[in-house]
């Protein structure tokens, strides 16, 4: 491959061919063909899911249809919560609106803590990166600290800050925190020599080390580190919210279980599984598009 | 005064057990402007250490390097190096790689268009200005080496220092990326340094070879002249008196009185 391409610009024209036989190009597929073929695609991929959560709807409406169930069945579900999910952005009141509101609050509350989280986190990791030493010294810690539950914090910070509010910020920021050090720091060790002997040879500074050759070169194992990050501050924000109130969706899911609204719990549980999902996949294609190139 | 003096310089590596571990010790060497010096040794013996040092990734343990009057110390542009696994940044287009070094060393005395020129012109030099956009991963390794090389060349170094670049290279591609590097050094008559394992390769690139020792403890064993005119043409060569002599040269040293013994590593 590479030979072909080094010849091509010494040799002179390229010498004339014998008459070869002439192929004729195969005409483009039809517009039909291909939306059968995105047809069959859908099929294939969306009609096992659709399939598997009518059955266990199904399943869970058979079980607990019989008077003196504790736990609603999916129609019943529907005939009283419905309107949660049909209409997510209403508002009738303080504590009386669509559960888009709810999550857009809850969503803002994990933007705050996981946004400090990311960039105290990666700075963190950079730093403990560059240093055998350090790492040493602070693993244990870390390791340590990252298992206490987010609700543990609670208190303490409840206690630092006297206010809810940013109490469930501080509790996101110091759940989602350690695996972005973790990672961050790992990926740092991880840059290989080469890069460190270019960035020597081109006498980079720090700072331009750090912007040109670390974050990229390290970017896969800081985009792993930050989904399971927002994972976590996920998880965290609805228990903190239980706890401190206001207008989240985890306040709403406690507010519902004091009202005895248990369908109401089950619809923002589908809120929550739904956005916890697209917060996953939101960091994980932002790290796609960042890192794209650096496993290569 | 030559233009690269090593001087007596020497690299130990603290061991375990307190023992030091001496890689290369007083080796000496001048290389005069514009010289294409070849280093051949067994594997093991510190050539890369040898280059590493004068590129000042590594530091001298005993003696000095001095270019140009002045003490190598640490690394810089001036010192450019072709890594044997071309070491491109792989999150970087072809052209941004090339781009990095030019910035850093131009980005005050070239103005952009000046710069984006110059780029270009480097790639051009080794034929890669096609693949200006494309990212590494996307070439195949003689295609890299080359970017490798134009990199090192667009900072215009006072010495280009070339770590055994086409050792992963086949055969073939080998071939030409050694024209290209004659043909650069006809046209720019940069001094160059370049460590090998090939003898051939040696032979048919260097004005000087410079010979190491076995190690532990490696020194300059030899250093062999190379009469041959330039430009050198391998398949002519293959049959010249004086590159018979020259190859049979290393391979004495190499294989008759500096026999690599693999007990000895």
């Amino acid at each position: 491959m590479t030979v072909t391409a080094l010849k091509r610009p010494a040799a002179a024209a390229p010498a004339p061919r014998p008459a070869a036989t002439v192929h004729t190009i195969p005409r483009p597929r039809s517009g039909g063909a291909r939306l059968k073929r995105v047809g069959q695609a859908a099929l294939t991929h969306v009609l096992p899911p659709v399939l598997v959560v009518a059955a266990l709807l199904g399943l869970w409406q058979l079980l607990l249809a019989q008077g003196g169930a504790a736990l609603p069945s999916p129609v019943e579900i529907w005939q009283q919560s419905g309107d949660l999910i049909l209409q997510p952005f209403y508002v009738a009141g303080t504590q009386d609106m669509g559960l888009g509101w709810r999550v857009l609050t809850s969503l803002e509350r994990v933007g705050i803590g996981f946004g400090l989280a990311a960039f105290v986190g990666i700075a963190i990791g950079a730093v403990i990166g560059q240093s055998v030493w350090l790492m040493r010294g602070v693993d244990p810690l870390f390791q340590v600290l990252r298992t206490v539950p987010p609700l543990a914090w609670l208190p303490i910070s409840l206690a630092a800050f006297m206010d809810s509010r940013p109490s469930a910020i501080f509790v996101i920021f110091i759940t989602a925190i350690w695996p972005v050090i973790i990672n961050t720091a790992a990926g740092v060790r991880a840059i290989p020599q080469d890069y460190r002997n270019v960035a020597a040879v081109l006498r980079l500074s720090p700072l331009e080390f750090f912007w040109k050759i670390m974050v990229p070169a390290a970017a896969p194992y800081i985009f792993s580190g930050l989904r399971i990050g927002v994972g976590l501050a996920w998880l965290a924000i609805v228990a903190a919210e239980m706890l401190t109130g206001g207008v989240g969706i985890g306040f709403f899911i406690w507010d519902a279980w004091n009202s005895s609204m248990l369908t109401d719990i089950f619809v923002a549980l589908l809120y929550i599984g739904a956005t916890g999902f697209a917060l996953d996949r939101l960091v994980a294609f932002i790290g796609a598009k960042v890192s794209r190139g650096t496993t290569v | 005064m030559s233009y690269l003096k090593i001087d007596h310089a020497g690299k130990t590596f603290p061991a375990s057990g307190g023992r030091e571990n001496v890689v290369l010790q007083d080796v000496r060497l001048d290389i005069a402007k514009g010289e294409f010096v070849s280093v051949i040794g067994h594997s093991g013996c510190g050539k890369s250490t040898l280059l590493n040092m004068i590129a000042g990734l590594t530091e001298t343990t005993s003696g000095g390097i001095i270019l140009e009057g002045r003490e190598v110390n640490a690394p810089g542009p001036d010192r450019a190096v072709v890594f044997q696994n071309h070491s491109l940044l792989p999150w970087l287009s072809v052209y941004d790689n090339v781009k990095m070094g030019v910035q850093k060393v131009f980005g005050r005395t070239k103005t952009k268009a000046e710069r984006h020129d110059w780029i270009m012109q480097n790639l051009d030099l080794v034929q890669m200005g096609h693949a200006a956009h494309k990212r590494p991963g996307e070439l195949s390794g003689g295609m890299k080496q080359r970017v490798g090389i134009a990199r090192a060349l667009a900072m215009e170094p006072k010495l280009l220092l070339l770590d055994e670049p086409f050792g992963a290279l086949d055969a073939l591609t080998r071939a030409h990326l050694q024209d290209a590097v004659m043909e650069i050094h006809a046209r720019l008559g940069n001094t160059m340094i370049m460590i090998t394992h090939d003898v051939d390769e040696a032979v048919l690139l260097a004005d000087r070879i410079v010979m190491l020792t076995n190690g532990p403890a490696a020194t300059v064993g030899e250093v062999l002249e190379v009469p041959l005119a330039r430009p050198r043409d391998r398949i002519r060569l293959a049959s010249h008196p004086d590159y018979v002599r020259a190859r049979e040269a290393v391979l004495r040293f190499l294989y008759e009185r500096h026999r690599f013994v693999e007990a000895a590593e």
